[in-house]
């Protein structure tokens, strides 16, 4: 039904010193999920407000299904919203918040009826439609403003942080049920929030912002597998990737050398690395790919490392292991531990770490480096 | 536990000394207007009259314009009560919402001309309703409190506590701002409305000095006024008076009991989180 298109988009609060989003350019297809996700403060609400004509843009362009859309108000966008918590009009009913929309529409009022009451089934809301908000639960509350937005079948649908006032259980529900709605509804979607895991269970694709800035827009599996910088690298997958700064030397080959690891760089990366001879980096490997050599001999794995286990934290299914290298306590990692391996703290092991998972960085532009 | 009986004993006999206070003057002048002799400062007071009549209310009705006074009152209170909980609450979705040049300068201006004692600008006033011929009429009455900086500032402050993402869902459904504040502000602000309602209403029901200054003849007072105007250097008719007043206080005490659930309700139960 829509496609959105943000081209050098730039939004600068007035009195504000810099930028809160800089030089925006997405292509979102028709019918797509995306994602807007950052730490608090990255933007991505405003990027969001700005689409849905909250905010005004104060430099590029947006344009859905190829129009521009700058000038024209929130209203005559064609989108609806979602708001975090939940924005119903708490002296109106249910039916009435829903149907408030379209009643503004001058919609016929049994085409308003019929509407209101297929989305109320769809969400599975047909009972409440003569409560108020304030006589719901937060999840029902949630169903009834996702409701709000869908009777009016908007071309785009916007949602800032929705479940977030929901508790852990409600959430992951809520979750695959928006999806679900999204298959159902054909519609183009974007969606925000600062939960990686939201983000990437639910996206077709993400966009990752920080500070204003764009730092990738890619699929949730290119996203872990291929960080482009370092900042991705880090706030995609959970526990976050482990990073150790050090130096690339040449000795009998390209090696890595940091207070206390030093492993000669495998064949197939010392090519990109050669450039980085000399010169400081990071070493960003993942808690998934770190295997101790003495149970795992199947995978190529890098050198010996020898670690010190500081604490461990079993989670059931695994066990998450923090420790550092030997000769250098100031630095903690983690790894991810098959569950049926214990470790007491204090002891000594080797691990190793996937050679295909060795990633490196630059570390002034924090650009990917390998 | 104990302690917690001694607070409250403590707190309950401090209220009941206050209600005391406030309300012993009160039944005194219920008890004079049911008072048939018309010498009533005898000393001890007595609460409860020896010879009981309730022909002072009835004098009211007959020996004074008591009806037209009535009218004057209820048509000042009712179109400045009105006036102000629109004006005010129109004006403060402006201040609390609305973008535009100079809105904390124009702010500012009317808040600092709350510093100014009401008395200094009596004559000013005058002055200016004496120009437009408006002196003894029910304009000159009415136009000077038709909108109250208080109330606008009270509204203001309200509607500053309404999330923004409510109105920013209604500009999404397609909501003018006028119908923002028309369909959305104004139902969720019942309990401010209200407070501005019985705030005007009472002071406009009271109000002496501006009557006194603006009206020069009987069929113009109001309600304090013409009460007032019973006391004369040599004599003053008590029970009649007092029968006045209460009557007087009545629409007040019964406007209060109506209302007092929304000062009780308190903030706007929303929509929202929470």
């Amino acid at each position: 039904m829509a496609t959105i298109a943000v081209k050098d988009l730039e939004k600068v609060f007035p009195g504000a010193e810099s930028a809160t989003i800089k030089n925006a350019n997405l292509n979102i297809k028709d019918k797509e999920f995306i994602v807007l996700v950052g730490p608090s403060g990255c933007g991505k609400s405003t990027l969001l407000r700005m689409i849905a004509g909250l905010e005004e843009i104060s430099d590029g362009e947006l344009q859905i299904n190829g129009e521009r859309m700058n000038e024209l108000s929130p209203k005559d966008r064609d989108i609806a919203m979602v708001f975090q918590n939940y924005a119903l009009y708490p002296h109106m009913t249910v039916f009435d918040n829903m149907a408030f929309g379209l009643k503004l529409r001058k919609t016929p009022k049994d085409e308003i009826k019929q509407k209101v009451e297929h989305a109320a089934k769809v969400l599975g809301i047909t009972h409440l439609l003569d409560r108020r908000p304030k006589d719901m639960s937060g999840g029902q509350r949630q169903r009834v403003a996702i409701g709000r937005s869908i009777v009016r079948n908007p071309k785009v649908f916007l949602f800032d942080e929705p479940l977030s006032n929901l508790d852990a259980k409600l959430r992951v529900q809520m979750r695959a049920e928006i999806k679900k709605l999204h298959r159902q509804l054909d519609a183009t979607i974007v969606y925000v929030t600062h939960d990686q895991i939201e983000a990437m269970t639910m996206g077709d694709r993400i966009v990752v912002l920080k500070d204003g800035i764009v730092q990738q827009f890619d699929t949730p599996m290119n996203l872990f597998n291929n960080p482009q910088n370092k900042f991705v690298a880090g706030f995609i997958g959970s526990p976050s990737m482990n990073f150790l700064p050090g130096k690339v030397i040449q000795k009998e080959e390209a090696t890595f050398k940091s207070k206390s690891l030093e492993f000669a760089i495998p064949k197939d990366l010392r090519p990109g690395l050669k450039p980085y001879i000399g010169k400081e980096v990071f070493f960003g490997f993942r808690p998934e790919y770190i295997y101790d050599k003495q149970f795992e001999k199947s995978k190529r794995l890098s050198e010996n490392m020898e670690i010190v286990v500081d604490s461990v934290e079993p989670i059931g299914s695994e066990t998450f292991v923090y420790f550092h290298f030997i000769g250098n306590p100031e630095h903690s990692f983690c790894f991810r531990s098959d569950s049926q391996f214990s470790y007491g703290i204090g002891s000594e092991i080797c691990i190793g770490v996937d050679i295909e998972r060795l990633r490196f960085f630059d570390k002034e532009t924090e650009k990917r480096i390998m | 536990m104990k302690q917690l009986k001694v607070q409250k004993i403590v707190f309950f006999g401090i209220l009941g000394l206050a209600t005391l206070i406030y309300i012993g003057p009160f039944l005194f002048s219920l008890s004079i207007s049911f008072n048939a002799d018309k010498d009533v400062f005898e000393w001890p007071i007595k609460l409860f009259p020896e010879r009981f009549t309730l022909d002072n209310y009835k004098n009211v009705w007959k020996e004074l314009p008591f009806g037209k006074w009535l009218f004057n009152s209820v048509l000042v209170t009712l179109i400045q009560t009105v006036s102000n909980v629109f004006f005010s609450a129109l004006a403060g979705f402006a201040f609390a919402r609305l973008e535009f040049k100079g809105r904390k300068l124009i702010f500012g201006l009317l808040l600092s001309s709350l510093m100014i004692p009401g008395i200094i600008l009596l004559v000013p006033k005058f002055i200016i309703l004496n120009e437009f011929q408006l002196i003894n009429s029910y304009g000159g009455l009415i136009i000077p409190g038709l909108v109250g900086v208080t109330n606008i500032f009270l509204m203001k402050q309200f509607f500053e506590t309404i999330p923004k993402d409510l109105e920013q869902a209604a500009l999404i459904d397609g909501c003018s701002y006028f119908r923002i504040f028309w369909q959305i502000f104004l139902p969720i602000s019942k309990p401010a409305l209200a407070a501005v309602a019985i705030y005007t209403f009472q002071g406009s029901w009271n109000e002496f000095l501006w009557p006194v200054i603006v009206t020069y003849t009987e069929d113009m007072y109001t309600l304090p006024l013409g009460m007032a105007s019973l006391r004369t250097e040599l004599l003053t008719d008590w029970p009649l008076l007092m029968a006045g007043t209460i009557l007087i206080s009545l629409p007040t005490l019964m406007i209060f009991i109506v209302f007092q659930r929304y000062f009780v309700q308190g903030v706007a139960s929303s929509g929202l989180k929470g």
